[in-house]
């Protein structure tokens, strides 16, 4: 009976430690931390991967990214206010992409929660986004970033040294480019 | 030996009960702000199909959030017809669902479909709960009266009296082409809807 009983409680304190750390975050990513373990596969298309700086095949980490800041929009398709920004957030990439100094130091990615590949490509294609969008089928990585509602915005912050840290995050409200832009800018301290 | 089996048992049970006990997850728009009412993780299914593939759809005129009287079988001859039904307005899947459907108008259009999303709700709930998706372009209907009796036709009206989250594909002659009563809990993916639609035409 001991060993049944004891056999019980590995399994809990088992299926805990292997559940915990895929659904664990009880609030969003907050300035001041870092990001949860997120793994995104590299992307197919030579585009998309020299424009993250990455190469060859398999998954990478955002801190991979080779840029000094990271914007990341958590998105839905199905998200009417996702829709509605999206043209918005397509501007900040222009006015970044535009700037020959910043195009080298801002990426913009984005991870569908909740959305199938071929949801996030419908959403690609609808409103001709120009930046990498990854699916999160599954909910993981919602749910590592505390189930956070759509559209929310995370700005980490990349250093030399391969360390990073989240410089500012907030759900929706999103200003509009040239705004945003500048408070990418002064909370990553590029400029 | 028993013992043996009853400590995996123990085992399996104990692994299964933390994964059974997984809070429903969602990405839910920030345009309902605080305003979806959680119910928590549903039974996938239930209630019991009444209609199959290859059948006649179930014949029925529903007054809609634009006040005329909407049928599948004005459609007839002219459109195949897709009939969204999600459980309940203000509610967490459900308001994540429509909003996806209306950016791929197109995607209905090349497949010769017209979308027809119900619900048992009341009319001005619908007005106002779809009011936060945007401008919808296909008809949202009502079945709230006499109470979810189109979806008892179906048989998709569970015992509490909202319906289930099902997909029927109903070609131009009227045949049901394609059902998915899908579990309440999660949302089904598009790409099954949109295969089932281009298969429609081959």
């Amino acid at each position: 009976m001991k060993r049944v009983l004891m056999g019980f409680f590995l399994s809990i304190v088992f299926s805990l430690s292997v559940g915990l750390s895929a659904f664990a975050a009880d609030k969003p990513p907050q300035k001041g931390e870092t990001l949860p373990v997120i793994n995104l596969p590299i992307p197919k298309s030579p585009g998309e991967k020299s424009y993250l700086g990455l190469s060859g095949e398999g998954t990478f980490k955002i801190p991979q990214i080779k840029s000094n800041v990271v914007i990341i929009e958590i998105f839905s398709m199905y998200c009417p206010y996702c829709q509605k920004d999206a043209p918005r957030i397509n501007e900040l990439y222009s006015l970044i992409e535009n700037d020959p100094d910043l195009r080298k130091k801002i990426k913009i990615i984005g991870i569908g929660a909740g959305n199938t590949s071929y949801e996030v490509e419908v959403y690609k294609k609808n409103y001709t986004v120009p930046f990498p969008l990854f699916p999160d089928k599954d909910f993981v990585i919602h749910k590592a970033c505390g189930e956070v509602r759509t559209p929310y915005f995370i700005v980490v912050k990349i250093n030399e040294d391969g360390s990073h840290l989240i410089v500012h995050s907030q759900l929706g409200e999103y200003p509009g480019a040239q705004p945003f832009l500048e408070l990418v800018l002064k909370s990553s301290g590029l400029r | 030996m028993k013992k043996r089996r009853f400590f995996h048992l123990a085992w399996v049970v104990g692994v299964l009960s933390v994964f059974t006990f997984i809070p429903m997850v969602y990405a839910i728009s920030d345009a309902f702000k605080q305003n979806i009412y959680n119910i928590g993780t549903l039974k996938p299914v239930d209630s019991v199909l009444k209609v199959k593939v290859g059948d006649r759809a179930p014949a029925f005129a529903l007054p809609s959030i634009s006040e005329e009287k909407v049928s599948p079988g004005q459609y007839r001859g002219k459109k195949n017809v897709v009939l969204s039904f999600v459980p309940a307005a203000w509610t967490p899947v459900c308001s994540d669902q429509w909003p996806g459907y209306n950016i791929v108008k197109d995607i209905f259009d090349q497949n010769d479909a017209i979308l027809l999303g119900i619900t048992v709700d009341n009319v001005p709930t619908l007005f106002a709960w779809t009011n936060q998706m945007g401008k919808l372009w296909f008809p949202v209907l009502s079945d709230f009266w006499p109470h979810g009796a189109v979806a008892q036709k179906y048989g998709v009206l569970r015992s509490n009296g909202v319906s289930e989250r099902a997909l029927f594909v109903i070609d131009k002659k009227g045949i049901l082409r394609y059902i998915d009563v899908h579990d309440i809990n999660k949302r089904p993916p598009l790409e099954d809807l949109v295969n089932a639609l281009e298969k429609l035409n081959k």
